[in-house]
């Protein structure tokens, strides 16, 4: 008979799990820095104006390639105008003007003479922060875009349609009603609608204003972890008022104050520990 | 501007240090008592514990309440993060100071080994550097904090000093086993007293530069915190 005692002895223990037998290589915490990326979207020296009134100051920014950028500061700051200039969403304003600089895409000004804005914006696609798909169905909203290419074969369309979909994380939740109205859908559901039309056109750059702002926490979550997702694919840049938005979906922070760009980093460095006192107040609402 | 909530940061900040000024003069007294051999002395400073207790509960619920109200970020996250950190160690002092009084009970009964010096020059050093490890939280001196961790190799010898010294009259005097042993715990408690300084300062850096030094080759070795 073996007693207690022998068992405990000559019995190896057992583990928890598989996971104590793994060696675990536990990554440097606090230093983490991302792995260096390419310049995507070049802005140098830019002055922008709204008629006579001056709303950004020489603005300088390297915007990587396939990275979350995040773009911070009080109302009036400029980073909704300078997020419009990347796709010259402000030439439909009156009035304005950049009177310096530039904002090169992978080294091409855009503001070219020969440089069409609508292709322009085929690249780089945008979303608003309040939702407004078109008064069509799902289906249709999607393939808005594709059709004006002109683009018919339905085989194709379907293709992109689930694509999108897909790609936006609303494909689960649509696929059977793909021919209702998208005005039917939730808030958190219409903005990721719009997100499936603005990459349906493949652009490389999506450009989001405060696309949360008018969501509930749990579609906020879910625009968040589709965020995650799409910067596989796409250079993301987007304005946001919610600190802790910047600080979970963006792998670098500009914050802008007055139109001045202030600071510019790593995000990790802009909330933990940002060099400029400006910067400082601000995320930590002391200020704005 | 200063904001309505920064009062609640004033009071986290303000408790922390409180509490760092009870656990050092738990260990004054305690060493007293000690040096003394005054037991009613001892017995104070054994009651006195709970009250140090209670602070780290009530620190760490302040820091819990702030960063789930606030959600703080940069400098304010860090504070709320090493204030609940520091307060732990500063626990772990008063713990500490407890063990040195009950074993200054057990020693007051009998005639000393030999007169005290060393354990009370340890003694001083390592109160010094909690000392300067919270004023660090006070005025941000990071030279300061950067001073008290490579001060913990002093204490560090005078204790491997004592270690040596008392087990020569364990073997020499069997009769001073009992005594010789409670002064080995006394040292070894104040040794960790510096240790726990030393964790403070170590986070007063991280407090300063958001950069991390603790379980650095370098520091020890007397060079600078890394990229601060």
């Amino acid at each position: 008979m073996v007693n207690a005692t022998d068992t405990l002895s000559t019995q190896p223990m057992e583990p928890f799990s598989a996971a104590a037998t793994r060696t675990i290589n536990v990554p440097a915490a606090r230093s983490a820095v991302l792995p260096p990326a390419q310049t995507l979207i070049a802005i140098d020296q830019l002055d922008f104006y709204y008629g006579a009134k001056q709303a950004l100051f020489d603005v300088n920014l390297a915007l990587d390639e396939k990275r979350v950028t995040a773009f911070i500061g009080p109302s009036g700051c400029g980073k909704s105008t300078l997020l419009r200039c990347i796709n010259r969403m402000n030439d439909l304003i009156d009035g304005t003007a950049i009177k310096r600089g530039s904002i090169k895409i992978r080294e091409i000004d855009i503001h070219r003479k020969d440089i069409d804005p609508i292709e322009l914006r085929k690249r780089v696609g945008m979303v608003f922060q309040k939702s407004n798909p078109f008064p069509k169905s799902i289906y249709e909203n999607i393939t808005y875009g594709l059709r004006i290419q002109g683009i018919a074969k339905k085989t194709r369309l379907d293709e992109v349609v689930e694509k999108s979909l897909r790609g936006a994380a609303l494909w689960d939740e649509v696929k059977d009603r793909l021919h209702e109205s998208g005005l039917g859908l939730s808030g958190g559901q219409q903005q990721r609608l719009c997100i499936a039309r603005a990459i349906a056109v493949d652009p490389e750059v999506l450009l989001m204003d405060e696309p949360c702002s008018a969501l509930d926490p749990i579609a906020t979550a879910k625009v968040e972890e589709l965020i995650h997702e799409l910067k596989k694919q796409f250079t993301i840049i987007i304005v946001t008022h919610s600190m802790q938005q910047a600080a979970r979906c963006s792998d670098k922070t500009a914050f802008f104050y007055m139109g001045k760009l202030i600071e510019y980093a790593d995000t990790r460095t802009i909330f933990m520990n940002p060099a400029n006192p400006q910067t400082e107040a601000y995320v930590s609402g002391r200020f704005g | 501007m200063k904001r309505f909530f920064d009062s609640e940061l004033e009071t986290f900040r303000t408790h922390l240090l409180f509490m760092g000024e009870k656990a050092m003069e738990q260990v004054r007294q305690a060493l007293k008592a000690l040096v003394e051999g005054n037991i009613s002395l001892a017995d104070q400073v054994i009651a006195a514990d709970d009250e140090i207790d209670r602070l780290e509960v009530r620190i760490d619920d302040e820091a819990i309440r702030y960063m789930n109200l606030r959600a703080p970020i940069a400098t304010e996250l860090r504070l709320v993060i090493v204030g609940m950190k520091a307060s732990h160690d500063l626990e772990r002092v008063g713990d500490e100071a407890t063990s040195i009084a009950k074993r200054a009970v057990k020693l007051a009964a009998e005639p000393p080994l030999k007169p005290y010096v060393d354990i009370p020059r340890m003694a001083d050093i390592a109160l010094e550097m909690l000392r300067d490890a919270l004023a660090c939280f006070l005025h941000g001196d990071e030279a300061k904090a950067m001073a008290v961790v490579r001060r913990d190799s002093e204490v560090d010898s005078i204790n491997k000093q004592l270690y040596r010294e008392l087990t020569s009259y364990m073997i020499e005097r069997p009769q001073s086993i009992s005594r010789a042993l409670e002064l080995m715990f006394i040292s070894k408690s104040i040794e960790r007293i510096a240790d726990h300084a030393t964790n403070i300062a170590e986070e007063m850096v991280f407090l300063a530069h958001a950069k991390d030094i603790r379980h650095s080759e370098e520091l020890k070795k007397g060079g600078g915190a890394p990229g601060v």
